[in-house]
């Protein structure tokens, strides 16, 4: 500790102190307080909002994509990272793939958006096909389909493929990480027991890497409960493709509903807030394990 | 048995790896070759048919990239995004390595309680706050101005800025506290000699996630610089590009790529922070 005057502490946090409460605390209040008002917010209304939420079709759609994107997405990045994570670590070239595969980190949902936009593209069968997908399809003697448009399985599924695309990396460089952290001497005296690698994978590896695939797991709950930018460019919802966060964004610019728009806000905060709560837990508990 | 089975598990191996890099870098490379092919082939036929003639070079052109970034705009919505990100990188840096040295070195009541109440605030997701600074930005009249954005950036960069330099500064060895305080320095010039110039990795962590973060960022700028064109950064501009050029393809890479190509040279030159300051970061927003 250093010595200072009495108030020198209170200089130096109170910039991020004042910013902090104008940006995050005071609003957070306010939108759950508009969320009780009407559309522009001159009218008490009391739970109007959240039953509207709870009712509207295109709401529970919203729901039920968000529920589709946890259930596929989230099982999907952190199986696949976990298995390119272990395989690449035999090979030499390990730092190149993981380079590759981690390389849509770098990038905007806006650029992913239109390089999937582009896979996905869909000509009539007259028209040469411009799309690696309907391209494939086209080899295999197969009519090229409307992948962005096919409701509500397809479609949803082929948005969701574009956040595996750029999560999986993330994902892979977490597990890496803590896979180069087991002993391999633990590894190698499993093999001259003659062991099969995918014994020593499922008996060895992934207990020892529960706690760390759980903390994955978590934060990609979170992610997929905000997602927002990739649905906004690629189908803006349409197509029963929509989800929370960019339902929040059409009821605020395009239907003008403040009212509603805070209610969707305050769901989104109440089912995120248990999942930060777990992830927290478990990387207290990460920490002391270590 | 084994002797046989191992080159052939090897292989396979090899093969599943490879397959796994190319299926990963095919779409990226397809908007990379569709974007530097005039218009017609571009309708006319796929990406991949380029490779049938792989040495004939002048099927490529820039025309794409001319017309993008002079006519359409993109020039201009490039220098907005280093307009908006460079600032909102910088101001919520210091602000936080400020509040971060506070909060390791000096001793005040409260200190931890305040810590603990000003990271906690990582969990409000942005749409809690946009309406109501929508509002304030509006009365003070900088909805769609860079200040607006700058501020927002930094308002939402900041508990994990803190958090993370904390972690650092915390870190560092108490020793150096103790005898440069005897040396008459003030807590200032402890803070700019000793604290920021050992802290330059963590910083550099920091700074490059923050920066992209706001290069990549579309709901912020979507929200607080609404429908501004003359401000508005590349991933405003390109996804209302895909509304109304949805079929040129052409336009769209080579607009994609533009927004990519910054982004790409930072991962690629600075690796290390880079996958760090990921990481670190992947609790914002």
């Amino acid at each position: 500790m250093i010595h200072t005057k009495k108030i020198t502490p209170w200089l130096y946090i109170s910039p991020a102190a004042f910013l902090l409460f104008f940006f995050l605390v005071y609003p957070s209040i306010n939108t759950i307080y508009i969320s009780f008002l009407n559309y522009n917010s001159e009218k008490f209304i009391g739970i109007k909002n959240y039953i509207y939420c709870f009712t509207n079709e295109t709401m529970l759609t919203a729901f039920r994509n968000n529920a589709l994107w946890v259930i596929v997405f989230v099982p999907l990045t952190v199986f696949l990272g976990l298995i390119i994570a272990v395989l690449i670590d035999k090979v030499k070239y390990e730092s190149i793939i993981k380079s590759v595969i981690f390389m849509p980190m770098a990038i905007s949902f806006v650029g992913a958006g239109v390089i999937w936009k582009f896979v996905y593209a869909y000509r009539p069968v007259s028209a040469a096909q411009t799309g690696v997908l309907n391209a494939i399809r086209l080899f295999f003697q197969l009519e090229p389909l409307p992948w962005l448009i096919i409701r509500p399985w397809l479609n949803n599924f082929c948005l969701i493929m574009v956040g595996v695309w750029i999560w999986t990396g993330f994902c892979m460089v977490i597990l890496s990480a803590s896979y180069k952290g087991i002993p391999r001497e633990l590894l190698e005296a499993a093999r001259v027991d003659g062991a099969t690698e995918f014994r020593i994978f499922w008996k060895i590896v992934l207990p020892l890497l529960k706690p760390t695939i759980a903390v994955v797991s978590t934060t990609m709950v979170i992610m997929v409960l905000k997602v927002f930018d990739i649905v906004y460019v690629m189908t803006n919802g349409n197509f029963d493709t929509e989800v929370i966060a960019n339902r929040m964004y059409k009821e605020m610019f395009i239907f003008r509903d403040f009212g509603r728009a805070s209610a969707i806000a305050v769901i989104l905060l109440l089912v995120i807030i248990p999942m930060i709560i777990i992830n927290i837990q478990r990387f207290k508990e990460q920490e002391t394990i270590r | 048995m084994k002797k046989i089975s191992k080159p052939f598990s090897r292989s396979l191996l090899h093969l599943i790896i490879i397959i796994t890099a190319f299926i990963w870098i095919l779409p990226t490379v397809g908007l990379l070759i569709t974007s530097f092919r005039p218009p017609p082939d571009v309708a006319a036929s796929g990406w991949w048919t380029v490779f049938e003639h792989p040495f004939n070079f002048t099927c490529y052109s820039l025309e794409n990239y001319q017309r993008v970034i002079a006519k359409i705009g993109l020039g201009g919505a490039f220098m907005n995004t280093l307009f908006i990100a460079i600032p909102s990188t910088i101001i919520p840096i210091l602000i936080a390595s400020f509040a971060a040295y506070a909060f390791a070195w000096m001793e005040f009541p409260g200190r931890k309680l305040i810590f603990v109440f000003l990271v906690g605030l990582l969990v409000i997701p942005l749409q809690m706050t946009m309406i109501p600074i929508l509002r304030i930005f509006s009365n003070l009249g900088i909805v769609g101005t860079f200040p607006g954005i700058w501020l927002a950036h930094t308002g939402y960069g900041l508990p994990l800025m803190t958090y993370l330099l904390y972690t650092f500064i915390s870190g560092l060895p108490s020793e150096l506290f103790d005898s440069s305080s005897i040396d008459g320095a003030t807590p200032f010039q402890i803070f700019i000699k000793i604290v920021m110039p050992l802290s330059i990795p963590a910083l550099a962590s920091v700074t490059i996630f923050q920066f992209l973060w706001v290069w990549n960022d579309l709901l912020v700028a979507l929200v607080y610089l609404g429908g501004t064109p003359d401000v508005a950064p590349l991933t405003v501009r390109i996804s209302a590009l895909v509304g109304s050029y949805g079929q040129d393809w052409e336009l769209l890479t080579a607009a994609a790529f533009v927004s990519m190509a910054l982004p790409l040279i930072l991962f690629l030159g600075l690796q290390r922070y880079f996958v760090k300051g990921i990481l670190a970061g992947s609790v914002k927003g």
